[in-house]
């Protein structure tokens, strides 16, 4: 075939591997983010000064200089705020602008308007601020003690865990930790905001959430939801970091162009970025586990504690997520899990994928890990004896049965097909033979709840329009973060209509278009707003079938939409024409869709029910190799299989699987979040928050979509979430590089992550003493 | 001879002459703000994600050769364009036209998600496509380490790097290789080339940029607080990140016997406006065993602009040129108005960012003394991530075998002190030793008594104590292993092809 074939658009568009929709505009720069935008007349640059102490009182704060600065139009602080001063999304906990006392390092005190960006963040840096220090709380164990936390801690439990851990014929107990991960999409945070008419207020932000950029900019100035517009055409990454933390950003905008009624902009450098902003939680585990002889787990305690930062944010979700994903993939008897949600004076942690799945994983995971290894077993094998069940063991620690048969089948085709067993001896034999250098290999499951554990979050909503000419435009609530969100549900829609997806115009997500649409975020985009989309494009479809049935004097049984077309009565019909015919009659060609996920309840208070529409699985065989003098290491190869349902789009699907491995593999192993003993941030730029490149690619990397695996759920075309689960898969690559360290002298190397070579020497070691 | 009061440069085709420059502002801020190019992204304004990659053309050494070369707009200032052909992302198709090979690979392979990335690794896979044809994996991944992506896993980029070579391209732009071929380009910008020193400025701040090196002596004796400039990849921090006011610059790239890298009886002698893409080959010719090091030194971007002196005048703790280059025995050329001295790299180093260096002074070149028969030059690099890392701890050694037994052993260090420091006790543990682990044993101990290191948040003060021991080990092995002929001592010989 030729490469450059252009796809045939006649065909029907789902479960086609099309590219995404922007890609010949990403390749040739065309793609518009929001700091591409024209900009208009009057535009003002912002710039925000922060706060350099983690936890004080503000004596004095005078921004004099700043205003005489060169260029400067207006400094901006809590006293310009004209409503709330907090962009908190649950509890109201956040200030936009300090207001007497700051809690980390970064905190915003107040902003400056300028003609150019150089200008507004050279002034930003001339206040004077004078802080009286508070004692600082800094890291999650010293919160536990100090008893600082941001919600009240959680528990769940089921069984008599103590009793069987107690009874159990074997115990251990362990701290494992892992580290948080700054999201680091390409595109920094970012919001324009431009004031309109009678108390208008556009503004075009980096979001996740439009809808809640639109309540905070509303509530922030004053305004009511009627007069505030979001607008987010795509976002340069986001990852989670632009869920609840873009209404900082965009609520700063609204302030300033509110105060001085010109255009504002700001655009976030790299480190104020990461210095300012949320990352993934870091987390202390404790896990106490009774098990028997054959590994199998009877009763276990979990102890989890968060770096939430100085605010709620998301934290409270995050680690109810955390949660309910301490059992990944196994069977958990008798458990108890008690969940702190840990406030310390550095900056507030939020979103980030797999949103608290990814910790809970880990600590399972390790878990298992020590299980195996105090046996003398095979943790593969371990993990398969602790599965749920298919018809017994198959009820979660919430409650919600685990009615998939998936996974047991899953794990035992990738073991064959990526030869666990044979390779599993070769490296046994290879660690015998060398001294120096040594191999590790880890097969691990995931298992990923797909829904908003907030019931209520999941609904989401369409807006689509036929014009005379027979193309289309299709909105919906959805944003697109470069996860492939809008090919997909055009997909959906153009096979409706039975038209080349090259008729369905997509457009940006547009609070006035599809309002109170809940974030892209825990995976749903596709399911939630692909089902929404739909449900506009039957609309029309079906009065169209009507019109046309009417006309015909057929059934509308006998009317089919294909191939730009639609065939009735033996006639075939172009769809521009038949949609010219409907307009002539009268005929509605827009209509709006909606979507709320079935099946769902859960309450919060006894953490039960069935958060989760379904599970999304996968696996993942990683092999290592390690320097046991420098603790550096390699991944030498990694054969994952995925279930992604029957895909929409297996192209976008892949990308999502590989790409969320390797970021996984980052969080593990090479991108480390430290501090120093200010609370500052030290790692605040890719020249020291170390990402991964494409070297860290594993050469022999086999990934595999499952087949012919439709969800039993009815999603859209029976595919699968797949956003946040395939992170998880990188669990095989840190515990592959565990595995490596583990000898009969010491078969629980004490690693934590991320795997550093410090971590890794570290532990090979048992410490640098 | 009067000076020339602009800058020419080509811009995707079209010849830009420009009379009133700020001296800081960046070719990122150029096309962003000043031509509407937006296609070229700022992702960190430090030169590490290579969001804003573009390419820059200039004539070769050789009639017609062309140099195609990624660099980062973030941190290159504009006024050093001069004589220079700049491509973008936006240049390599235009509005209506087909996309470029590189471009068209990337959407089949479905090389882009959030797209944010995605004009960068276009322009560093154009680099790539321009000068070699048959990459392999370790050369595509060479060719991408100064660009992140966060969203793809990198995969189906790789892959687009091989898939853009199966397509057809119009033109000397879309043409795979040839780097030299095209006399049209290269007419242009050997028309923009001239002898006469440039002298501009936006009316507040001023830029020089001398022809020749007697000149740059003359400047910089007039402005002694003037801010040499040659690659810009650590000055272009000092103003996009720390917001300096730098007045006036002094730029070194238009220098052309700066930019020699020649064999002389003295050593391999390296001028000042040489860049480390320049650089490097005759390094390697000499010194085999540094090419991983230098594969990981930085990323292309950085090494197409960087320089190696600016590197080893810049006097960072942490450089990553100086262990090696300390090790082989390397020595600085000093010139001023007054005139020229030379100095040992060991003896430049005074302290924490403090230099040998007088007002008015400058490195001129350095000289790099060619290995000795039986010599061994082997440099070790830790960081947490394989590329575009910033050293850990670095070590250089230099050993001479003889009768299985160790002569003019010079090791030297960085990421250990506050400058690249040899380490002499070590030195002297292992000279004249016989070539076996005892030896080394007894020098990774005297190591110990040579530094002592400070915890950061690259490494804690114990890891580097633990680590610089180590690496002694890894020398032992692989001397062993030169000797025996087998795979280098480490993990990086693992899971890398070509």
């Amino acid at each position: 075939m030729d490469a450059r074939a252009k796809p045939d658009m006649t065909e029907p568009a789902v479960g086609r591997a099309l590219p995404h929709d922007s890609a010949h505009l990403h390749v040739s720069g065309r793609a518009a983010y929001t700091d591409d935008l024209p900009e208009p007349r009057n535009l003002l640059h912002l710039a925000v000064g922060m706060s350099t102490e983690a936890h004080a009182e503000i004596t004095t704060l005078d921004t004099t200089p700043v205003l005489a600065a060169l260029g400067v139009v207006a400094v901006i602080d809590a006293a310009d705020i004209a409503g709330e001063n907090n962009y908190g999304p649950m509890v109201h906990d956040d200030p936009v602008f300090a207001e007497g006392k700051v809690e980390y390092v970064g905190q915003s005190l107040f902003a400056v308007a300028a003609n150019t960006v150089d200008a507004a963040r050279r002034a930003a840096l001339l206040a004077n601020v004078d802080y009286e220090r508070l004692p600082a709380v800094l890291d999650p164990e010293a919160a536990v003690a100090a008893e600082s936390f941001v919600l009240p801690s959680e528990s769940l439990s089921r069984g008599s865990p103590r009793e069987a851990i107690e009874r159990a014929e074997h115990r251990l107990s362990r701290r494992v930790r892992c580290g948080g991960q700054d999201q680091f999409y390409l595109e920094g945070h970012i919001a324009m905001a431009l004031p309109q008419e009678d108390r208008g207020m556009l503004v075009y932000s980096s979001t996740q959430h439009p809808d809640e950029v639109q309540t905070l900019v509303a509530a922030i100035t004053n305004r009511d939801a009627k007069d505030v517009v979001v607008v987010c055409r795509r976002m340069g990454g986001a990852f989670g970091g632009k869920e609840s933390q873009a209404a900082l950003i965009a609520c700063i905008a609204a302030i300033a162009a509110d105060r001085t009624g010109q255009p504002c902009k700001l655009r976030l450098d790299r480190d104020v970025d990461m210095v300012m902003t949320g990352k993934r939680h870091d987390f202390v585990i404790d896990y106490d586990v009774g098990f028997d002889g054959n590994g199998v787990i009877e009763g276990v305690d979990f102890v989890l504690a968060s770096r939430c930062g100085m605010s709620a944010d998301l934290s409270g979700p995050v680690n109810d997520r955390a949660m309910f994903h301490c059992d990944n993939a196994y069977y958990l008897d008798n458990v108890h899990i008690l969940s702190h949600r840990c406030k310390t004076h550095t900056v507030s942690n939020t979103a980030f994928r797999g949103f608290g799945g990814p910790q809970g994983m880990f600590a399972i995971e390790c878990l298992i890990d020590d299980v195996a290894r105090q046996l003398g077993e095979d943790p593969l094998t371990i993990r398969q004896r602790n599965l749920y069940g298919l018809e017994s063991r198959n009820t979660t620690h919430y409650g919600q049965t685990v009615a998939d048969k998936v996974l047991p089948e899953l794990l035992s085709t990738l073991a064959e097909t990526s030869e666990y067993t044979k390779r599993r001896a070769e490296v046994a034999d290879y660690n015998a033979h060398s001294p120096l250098l040594r191999k590790g290999l880890a097969l691990t499951p995931v298992k990923f709840g797909i829904s908003f554990t907030s019931t209520l979050l999941n609904q989401a909503g369409a807006l689509v329009h036929v014009y005379k000419d027979g193309t289309i435009q299709l909105n919906h609530g959805g944003t697109e973060m470069g996860q492939g969100l809008y090919i997909k549900v055009a997909q959906v829609v153009a096979d409706e209509f039975g038209v080349g997806v090259d008729r369905v115009k997509i457009t940006a997500a547009d609070t006035s278009k599809v309002p109170n649409a809940s974030a892209t975020a825990a995976s749903s985009g596709s399911d939630m707003n692909g089902k929404a989309a739909q449900n506009a494009a039957q609309k029309i479809v079906g009065r169209l079938r009507e019109f046309l049935a009417r006309r015909h004097g057929v059934s509308e049984a006998e009317i089919r939409f294909a191939g730009n077309e639609v065939h009735v009565a033996g006639e075939r019909l172009a769809f521009g024409e038949l949609v010219r015919m409907a307009w002539a009659e009268r005929i509605s060609l827009s209509a709006t869709g909606y979507y709320k996920t079935p099946k769902i309840h859960y309450d919060r208070a006894t953490f039960s029910g069935r958060p989760f529409f379904y599970y999304a699985y996968g696996a993942a065989v990683s092999e290592v190799i390690v320097d046991t003098l420098t603790g550096e290491h390699r991944l030498t190869r990694v054969d994952i299989l995925h279930d992604c349902g029957d895909s929409l789009n297996p192209a976008v699907d892949l990308g999502q699987v590989e790409g969320g491995f390797i970021q996984g593999v980052g969080w593990l192993t090479s991108e480390e979040l430290c501090w120093d003993s200010g609370g500052r941030l030290t790692t605040h730029a890719p020249s020291t928050y170390k990402i991964p490149t494409s070297s860290d690619v594993p050469v022999d990397f086999r990934v595999t979509l499952c087949e012919g695996l439709a969800n039993r759920e009815d999603t859209i075309y029976r595919s699968k979430a797949v956003g946040e689960p395939p992170l998880m898969l990188a669990l095989s690559a840190f515990l592959a590089i565990r595995d490596a360290l583990a000898t009969d002298e010491n078969p629980h190397p004490p690693l934590d992550a991320p795997a550093t070579p410090e971590a890794v020497l570290k532990a090979w070691q048992g410490g640098f003493l | 001879m009067a000076d020339v009061g602009c800058i020419r440069f080509v811009l995707d085709g079209e010849t830009v002459e420009l009379e009133s420059v700020d001296p800081t502002r960046t070719v990122l801020q150029y096309l962003r703000e000043d031509r509407n190019l937006c296609g070229t992204k700022e992702g960190c304004a430090e030169g590490d994600c290579g969001a804003c990659t573009v390419v820059l053309i200039e004539p070769g050494a050789r009639d017609a050769e062309l140099n195609v070369r990624a660099v980062n707009a973030c941190i290159q200032f504009l006024a050093t364009l001069d004589g220079k052909e700049l491509v973008t992302v936006e240049g390599l198709c235009r509005p209506g036209e087909p996309l470029h090979p590189v471009q068209q690979a990337m959407v089949e392979a479905h090389g882009s998600q959030c797209g944010f990335c995605t004009p960068g690794f276009v322009m560093s896979l154009f680099a790539l496509y321009k000068t070699q044809t048959e990459p392999s994996r370790t050369a595509i991944d060479d060719a991408l380490a100064g660009n992140l992506c966060r969203c793809t896993g990198y995969r189906p980029i790789v892959e687009a790097a091989k898939r853009m070579y199966e397509l057809n391209g119009s033109g000397w732009l879309g043409t795979a290789g040839s780097a030299g071929g095209s006399e049209h380009r290269y007419r242009q910008l050997k028309s923009l080339e001239h002898d006469d020193d440039i002298a501009l400025g936006d009316g507040q701040r001023r830029f020089f940029a001398p022809a020749s090196s007697e000149s740059l002596a003359a400047l910089l004796d007039a402005h002694p607080q003037a801010t040499l400039l040659a690659g810009g990849t650590d000055v272009g921090l000092w103003v996009t990140k720390q917001y300096r006011d730098l007045d006036p610059v002094i730029y070194l790239g238009r220098i052309r016997e700066l930019k020699e890298v020649a064999a002389t009886d003295d050593g391999l002698s390296i001028g000042a406006a040489a860049s480390m893409t320049d650089v490097v080959p005759a390094l390697l010719e000499h010194y085999p065993g540094l090419d991983e090091l230098f594969r990981r030194w930085a990323s292309p971007p950085i090494r197409n602009a960087a320089t190696l002196v600016g590197n080893i005048a810049n006097g960072s703790p942490i450089g990553d040129s100086m262990p090696a280059l300390m090790a082989a025995g390397t020595e600085l050329v000093l010139r001023s108005r007054e005139g020229r001295r030379r100095i040992a790299m060991e003896d430049f180093y005074l302290g924490y960012q403090e230099k040998d260096l007088k007002p008015g002074e400058f490195v001129e070149r350095v000289i790099v003394s060619l290995p000795a028969a039986g010599s061994l030059l082997r440099s070790y690099k830790i960081s947490k991530r394989f590329d575009q890392d910033i050293t850990a701890v670095c070590l250089g050694a230099s050993v001479r075998v003889e009768n299985n037994r160790l002569f003019d052993v010079r090791l030297a260090y960085g990421g250990m002190a506050a400058t690249v420091s040899r380490a002499r006790g070590a030195e002297t543990a292992l000279e004249g030793q016989p070539l076996e682990a005892a030896s080394f044993d007894a020098a990774m101990d005297a190591v110990e008594a040579d530094f002592t290191p400070l915890s950061d948040m690259r490494a804690s003060a114990d890891y580097r104590r633990v680590v610089s021991r180590n690496l002694l080990r890894r020398l032992f092995l692989d001397i062993t292993a030169f000797e025996t002929g087998a795979k280098p001592a480490g993990v990086y010989a693992y899971g890398r092809t070509g």
